[in-house]
């Protein structure tokens, strides 16, 4: 490995990295984009949670979101993918190495419209990607056209309101089955570095569903993803600490005040009750206070639903111990023994005769 | 009456889903097994049971292996389609029917068996579904009595099928016996067909290109699999996946050396192999028409940022839907160059069973070597048809997988750059996810790069890249696999066809030399074109290249290689939707032929 270069005075992570070993190049995105603030969340939660940057594979569609893997983890592999098809490249990632770690960004155009059958399929096999989607509402690469998550009644900048119910993309993953959930802010740092760290100890698909204000074509009076409506809407569900399994911390809550969930990895989840309790377990739970969310114009914040015992995509095939990709040739070409049996099969007609039909 | 001797064909007209596939293919077996070379057809609906299907089995001393356009044995099991039939047989020709089906009188100059299918499967079984299945054994009894099918042989086919199932091996065989019996008994007209022992199968397979292009991604070590069923590719994948299931999984702890993903649509079957293929696995689809349309922006990505990727096309008849059960070749323009932009993609184009073995294991190695996705051409005929075939060598050449980094590779580098043509052979080298070093990681995209894998859209660096992209596409012309060349000394006339008109046209030359006139044969088996192409057709001074779609997509790209010809180059062309047979291919040549003479050109 090429040894980092950094002044010594920089603390480490238990990997001996610096936070800036996990920066990328300079961003593009506008001034005080949500998403920049999403890429320096992930940043500081993969230099945390010390993740190998080699070990990551950052993947995304197409859209201002799509574009921002450049901006972190500049030491991992990246697939800027086409529009709306991160998850298809996801899968074959997986598939063929099943030990990377896999962090894929979309947007709303690039998730709910173009993008939401593979977004669909994905969840429903249970691929393991951390998937974020950094939610504007609108299409900011092609000049702020609504996307399929605008709400009823917000408008464009032309004073334009969106008359179509918004897609609910947690709530779509919840009923998929998806075994975590999640839904933050851009602007909750506090909130949202907890869940990408809890987010990369999950072995499925991980949906992480971040409201951040367009601030070029949605952040004027009238949108409901702008940041001051954000500010007034949000309504966080619990306070969330995430403890990972090499951290040995002593947590000492006061009893009925949190809510404890253990990830197969033995790192913790400890979601601290707010205003009212939330059990994060249990999807009919999360449905009903997503619907009385939605009914009151708020954004529930917070991890919606988790299942950490989910079948990860890897299982469900019964992958061998070795990443598919680095098999050898006499592991993946069967000997010559084989082929003479075949043969002889096709030689007696001792097989099915070939499939017909229409 | 002259016997006619292991030369004809056999037309068996059924309804779809009325399990006649046993008693064809046991047909189809037991004269491959007396040593007479066969090749078995199914021509079939877009259906699953009721509407009309037909097999046909042609039995050819001579080994000629395409459709005939004309039958001369039919067997009618289907009243809907059966008046049609029957108007279809010429005189002399056999007819055999279930004698179920009301039919007026039928010419005397035909030989009509009106068979009690129905009252003959009476003692064998009181089971009314069973009847309705094994009474397709009374006509391959029928037939095996008045043709001379050895019974052993009849038996000894059975018997591979149904061998693991007693009870139903009983019951088939009593109908096959009922029917020889009942031949025996009633008929003894002097008709004119016959089969007799030959020694032209010894050591022959006999197998569909989807199996045999299932088993070629088996031996060239497949790891990924994602697929969308479309017919006529569906069975190439479940053949692959059977094949998967048995010998790459183990057997102890149940853990697989494979995946196979049934995705979404094609659009996510592509982008599975495209993501795995990055990541480094052998990666494939396989799929048709509809499905070939939906890859298109897909495809240019792997041709943009470089990854291999091995997409089988079973073409049938296309625009849209098309006619879904049906063969063509009209896929050839499209998939040459798939994608919107500038792109362009190697094309294997197997002309036979084994070949469509052999090129799925080619088109691995090159998706490696040249790292772009390649696509392999085959079609229903092809795919979907038995036919006779040397059993297929154990490949004996490694793995290529082509030009990848790995640590212990990147340490001796000062640095890496994913996009730069270290070798001048347009080829750059490529590292994959998971790799420790550092200096290996890169950021793939669809937008504009540069030699690093860098975003850009300089107009320098755009035109770098993509004249790179073509240098390394020129240079596959010699890495694909090469034309087949048969010459006729001193032919004037050179014949050029890819993959599934082959049998067709090898007849056919022998139908042309039989009239006097002599051909040469080149038959073209990849895109790019070797050199060999253009000067065959420098050679010749008429070039007719005979090829199964509408527009002559093979002839334009002919034209284009060599332009100083184009005019000399002309097209035979048949998109029917049937396999292309020898005679369309002779009158299409004589057509060309005759004009010619008409303006007074010499032959």
């Amino acid at each position: 490995m090429t040894a980092p270069i950094t002044p010594p005075a920089s603390p480490v992570n238990r990997i001996g990295l610096t936070r800036a070993d996990y920066d990328g190049a300079k961003t593009t995105l506008c001034p005080g984009c949500g998403h920049n603030a999403i890429t320096g969340g992930i940043i500081q939660a993969a230099y945390e949670a010390g993740l190998e940057p080699h070990q990551v594979a950052k993947l995304s569609g197409i859209g201002c979101s799509s574009k921002t893997p450049a901006y972190f983890l500049g030491h991992s592999h990246g697939f800027n993918s086409v529009h709306g098809r991160m998850p298809s490249i996801a899968t074959g990632v997986h598939v063929a190495n099943k030990n990377l770690l896999l962090i894929g960004v979309s947007g709303d155009g690039d998730t709910a419209s173009i993008g939401i059958g593979q977004f669909i399929h994905l969840v429903r096999r249970n691929v393991p990607v951390v998937y974020i989607i950094e939610n504007n509402g609108v299409y900011g690469l092609t000049k702020g056209q609504f996307s399929a998550t605008a709400d009823i009644g917000s408008t464009q900048k032309s004073g334009k309101a969106n008359s179509l119910m918004p897609i609910d993309l947690c709530a779509l993953a919840i009923e998929l089955g998806c075994g975590f959930v999640a839904r933050s802010f851009s602007g909750d740092q506090k909130q949202l570095r907890p869940l990408l760290k809890a987010a990369f100890a999950h072995r499925g698909t991980a949906v992480i569903d971040v409201i951040s204000p367009c601030v070029t074509f949605a952040d004027h009076e009238g949108s409901t993803k702008s940041y001051a409506a954000v500010k007034q809407s949000d309504n966080p569900l619990h306070e969330i600490d995430f403890v990972p399994y090499f951290e040995n911390l002593n947590v000492d809550y006061a009893p009925g005040t949190t809510r404890e969930v253990l990830m197969p990895d033995g790192s913790h989840i400890y979601l601290k009750k707010l205003a009212a309790d939330y059990d994060a377990t249990n999807a009919g739970v999360a449905f009903d206070a997503l619907r009385a969310a939605r009914h009151e114009q708020k954004v529930l914040t917070g991890l919606l639903y988790i299942d950490p015992r989910t079948r990860s995509f890897d299982e469900e095939l019964v992958l061998a111990d070795t990443p598919l990709s680095g098999l050898s040739q006499d592991q993946v070409r069967p000997p010559k023994q084989v082929l003479d049996d075949i043969m002889h099969a096709y030689r007696e007609g001792s097989v099915a005769a070939a499939a017909g039909g229409g | 009456m002259n016997p006619v001797i292991n030369d004809f064909s056999i037309h068996i007209a059924t309804v779809n889903g009325s399990g006649s596939q046993t008693a064809n293919s046991v047909l189809l077996r037991a004269i491959f097994q007396m040593g007479i070379p066969v090749t078995g057809k199914n021509l079939f609906p877009s259906n699953i049971a009721g509407l009309p299907t037909w097999f046909t089995i042609r039995v050819s001393k001579d080994g000629y292996i395409a459709r005939r356009r004309e039958n001369d044995i039919l067997v009618v099991m289907n009243p809907e389609t059966a008046v049609e039939d029957i108007a279809a047989m010429g005189p002399g020709s056999m007819i055999l029917v279930n004698d179920s089906i009301k039919l007026a009188d039928l010419p005397t100059d035909r030989f009509v068996y009106r068979v009690p299918m129905t009252k003959l499967m009476e003692p064998i079984t009181t089971d009314v579904k069973l009847r309705r299945l094994v009474v397709n054994m009374i006509y391959v009894g029928v037939l095996a009595e008045r043709l001379g099918i050895d019974e052993a042989e009849v038996q000894a086919a059975l018997t591979a099928q149904l061998g693991r199932k007693p009870k139903a091996l009983a019951l088939n065989l009593a109908a096959v016996h009922s029917g020889m019996a009942y031949a025996r008994e009633h008929f003894d007209q002097d008709d004119h067909y016959r089969v007799a022992r030959m020694n032209a199968t010894a050591g022959k397979i006999l197998i569909d290109g989807n199996t045999a292009a299932a088993l070629g991604a088996l031996f060239a070590g497949v790891t990924v699999v994602s697929w969308y069923p479309i017919t006529p590719s569906s069975s190439l994948i479940e053949a692959l996946i059977g094949f998967l299931e048995q010998h790459r999984r183990d057997p102890v702890t149940g853990k697989a050396t494979f995946g196979v993903v049934q995705a979404e649509d094609e659009i996510a079957a592509i982008g599975m192999v495209l993501g795995a293929g990055w990541a480094g696995a052998r990666a494939m689809t396989a799929t048709s028409g509809p499905g070939i349309s939906l890859m298109g922006e897909f495809a240019g990505y792997g041709y943009y940022a470089e990854i291999p990727g091995v997409i089988f096309d079973i073409q049938r008849v296309g625009p849209s839907t098309g006619l879904p059960t049906r063969t063509a070749q009209a896929d050839l323009d499209f998939v040459a160059n798939i994608s919107h932009g500038d792109t362009q993609f190697p094309v294997l184009l197997p002309g036979s069973v084994g070949e469509c073995y052999e090129f799925a294991g080619a088109a691995f190695d090159l998706a490696e070597r040249l790292q772009t996705p390649v696509f392999v051409l085959s079609d229903l005929d092809l795919g979907m048809n038995n036919y006779m075939s040397e059993p297929f060598d154990y490949p004996e050449k490694a793995l290529d997988r082509g030009k990848v980094l790995d640590d212990e590779a990147l340490a001796k580098l000062p640095k890496f750059e994913r996009y730069r043509d270290v070798d001048g052979d347009g080829i750059p080298y490529r590292t994959l996810p998971g790799t420790k070093d550092w200096k290996g990681a890169y950021f793939t995209r669809g937008s504009g790069h540069d030699e690093a894998a860098r975003y850009t859209e300089s107009p320098e660096a755009y035109v770098r890249v993509l004249d790179r992209l073509k240098r390394k596409y020129d240079g596959a012309r010699e890495l694909v696999p090469q034309p087949i060349l048969l010459e006729s000394p001193g032919a004037e006339i050179g014949l050029i066809a890819f993959g599934s008109s082959d049998g067709a046209v090898l007849e056919a030359r022998d139908q042309l030399k039989a009239q006097g006139i002599a051909t040469s044969y080149l038959r073209v088996r990849a895109l790019p074109f070797h050199e060999g192409v253009a000067a065959f057709v420098r050679k010749h001074p008429r070039v007719y290249v005979v090829e199964q779609n509408r527009d002559g997509q093979l002839t334009d790209k002919i034209r284009l290689e060599v332009p100083e010809r184009a005019a000399e180059v002309k097209s035979v062309l048949h998109y029917l939707g049937l396999p292309l047979d020898a005679r369309s291919v002779t009158d299409g040549v004589l057509a060309h032929e005759k004009h010619l003479l008409a303006q007074g050109v010499t032959r």
